[in-house]
């Protein structure tokens, strides 16, 4: 089979699970509304696969800053950090995220991809270990790929199976970096992270926290996991993206260890990249201003969250193990999964559709988002189609 | 490593294989987990957690881009084995 073969292969593979005319992945979003509301087609759809936690994505003074921002310095930089120089912006947003965490180091990078991609390849490599969880984000996979530095897996969010690998690990251990997240991506739920970080401090490692779905989510500040657990002192790196609270591109990693400066000259995904836009940069600066003041927006975004999740549970679906904005129903089939879909679409909700092997354990996943900006009457009507859509399930089953 | 070493992780591994494969081939070292056995891939890393659990091993996921057989598997596993 030849190289083009290859890929004529997996789009039957694709083809076979989703029927003609069903564009799940890269769903056209004709016009956006609002922080909640966009048109797919002819239809004017409610948005609950976004990410959008706080619903800063119209934000005034987000938009302002990014209007300015362009006025002032251009659309892009046009190249490297490392080459072209650092705006203003840049270290000052860096600065920005250090002190939020209380810690003395930040590194901007590109996308909240590339902050993975970095920080883990420039932090450990050959001889080095990783141990992360199974239901880590690409990004995390890709990083410990780059890095070339043996990876090794713990059952998801299992601490007695997390202890028995690092036990294996022998005097290894010093040279382990364990990477987990504040609430995971497919599931929604949260790294149980004081048991984490006792074994962390048991076998002398370091700890990686990833806060992109977490940030401006958990915590009285919206800092993530780390505060709600108040860890902060305990964590050695934290990462995370502007693509989801803060509703921009690029993404971060802060430590109190000043030795992350010198990811600057070692890591590839932030040395040969160009540096993030002016006017991303100038909105994540607004919007993290907003996100640290924003107890109210964190308040309204639980309280939609736990109204969808007691829906829904109620119903029937299984779901991820806790409440949160992110809100995953398992379903038994590929099949099941996207009629629910396609019936959440045809009554204009827009979610996600995760099919094996993105989702974890070959599951098959329909995952909303819920954000700050939802109204109550909003996640009612979503709750409410759920409900509709799992009585014909069980119909024509 | 000694031979009888290799030998029960074989054993073992096409015993476990033999239940996992949709189809109907004749497991032997040389067959191929992937094409022949059409073994899917969160399968075989469900498989490969529960031999850890059996001999108390890690295995690095980057070690298993290298594997192909059920030999090359065991091979992977005396040697992690032995080593600890």
């Amino acid at each position: 089979m030849n190289l083009l073969e290859k890929l004529d292969a997996a789009a039957a593979a694709r083809k076979a699970m989703l029927p003609e005319g069903i564009g799940a992945f890269g769903v056209p979003i004709e016009e956006v509304y609002s922080a909640t509301e966009a048109r797919i087609g002819d239809r004017r759809v409610l948005l609950l696969g976004t990410n959008n936690y706080l619903g800063l994505s119209f934000s005034p003074k987000c938009i302002q800053a990014a209007h300015d921002a362009l006025d002032a310095e251009g659309t892009g930089t046009t190249g490297s950090r490392m080459a072209n120089g650092s705006y203003y912006g840049h270290r000052a947003l860096e600065q920005e995220f250090a002190d939020f965490y209380g810690y003395c180091a930040g590194i901007v990078f590109t996308t909240g991809y590339q902050a993975n991609l970095g920080t883990i390849s420039g932090l450990v490599g050959r001889g080095d270990t990783v141990l992360i969880d199974s239901d880590s984000h690409a990004s995390i996979y890709d990083g410990c790929i780059l890095s070339g530095a043996e990876i090794i897996r713990f059952k998801h969010n299992d601490i007695a199976d997390m202890g028995k690998r690092l036990r294996r690990l022998g005097e290894r251990t010093e040279n382990t970096l364990i990477i987990v997240e504040g609430i995971y991506s497919m599931l929604g739920d949260q790294a149980p992270l004081t048991e984490i970080v006792n074994l962390k401090n048991r076998y002398n490692c370091t700890l990686l926290l990833d806060e992109a779905h977490s940030l401006g989510v958990l915590g009285e500040t919206g800092q993530g996991l780390v505060e709600k657990t108040g860890l902060q002192k305990e964590v050695d790196f934290i990462t995370g993206t502007f693509s989801k609270s803060l509703c921009s591109i690029g993404g971060f990693c802060v430590s109190n260890h000043p030795q992350l400066d010198q990811l600057r000259y070692i890591s590839h995904p932030y040395i040969f990249t160009a540096s993030p836009s002016p006017a991303t940069i100038a909105s994540a600066r607004a919007a993290l201003v907003l996100l640290r003041e924003g107890k109210d927006l964190r308040k309204q975004l639980w309280l939609n969250s736990t109204q969808l999740y007691a829906h829904l549970k109620k119903t029937g679906y299984k779901l991820g193990p806790e409440p949160g904005p992110v809100i995953a129903a398992v379903l038994d089939s590929p099949k099941q999964a996207l009629r629910i879909w396609q019936g959440l679409l045809e009554n204009n909700i827009y979610v996600n559709l995760i099919l094996p092997p993105a989702a974890p354990e070959g599951k098959s996943l329909i995952r909303c988002s819920v954000n700050a900006a939802h109204t109550t009457e909003q996640i009612t009507y979503v709750g409410d189609t759920f409900a509709k859509l799992y009585q014909q399930q069980i119909l024509n089953s | 490593m000694t031979k009888s070493d290799y030998e029960e992780i074989m054993q073992l591994l096409c015993n476990r294989l033999n239940s996992l494969a949709n189809s109907e081939v004749t497991i032997t070292s040389e067959t191929n987990i992937i094409s022949e056995l059409s073994i899917d891939s969160i399968k075989l890393l469900n498989l490969i957690m529960e031999i850890e659990d059996t001999f108390d091993i890690s295995i690095p996921i980057n070690a298993l881009a290298d594997v192909q057989t059920v030999h090359d598997l065991a091979s992977l596993i005396s040697r992690i084995k032995s080593n600890q």
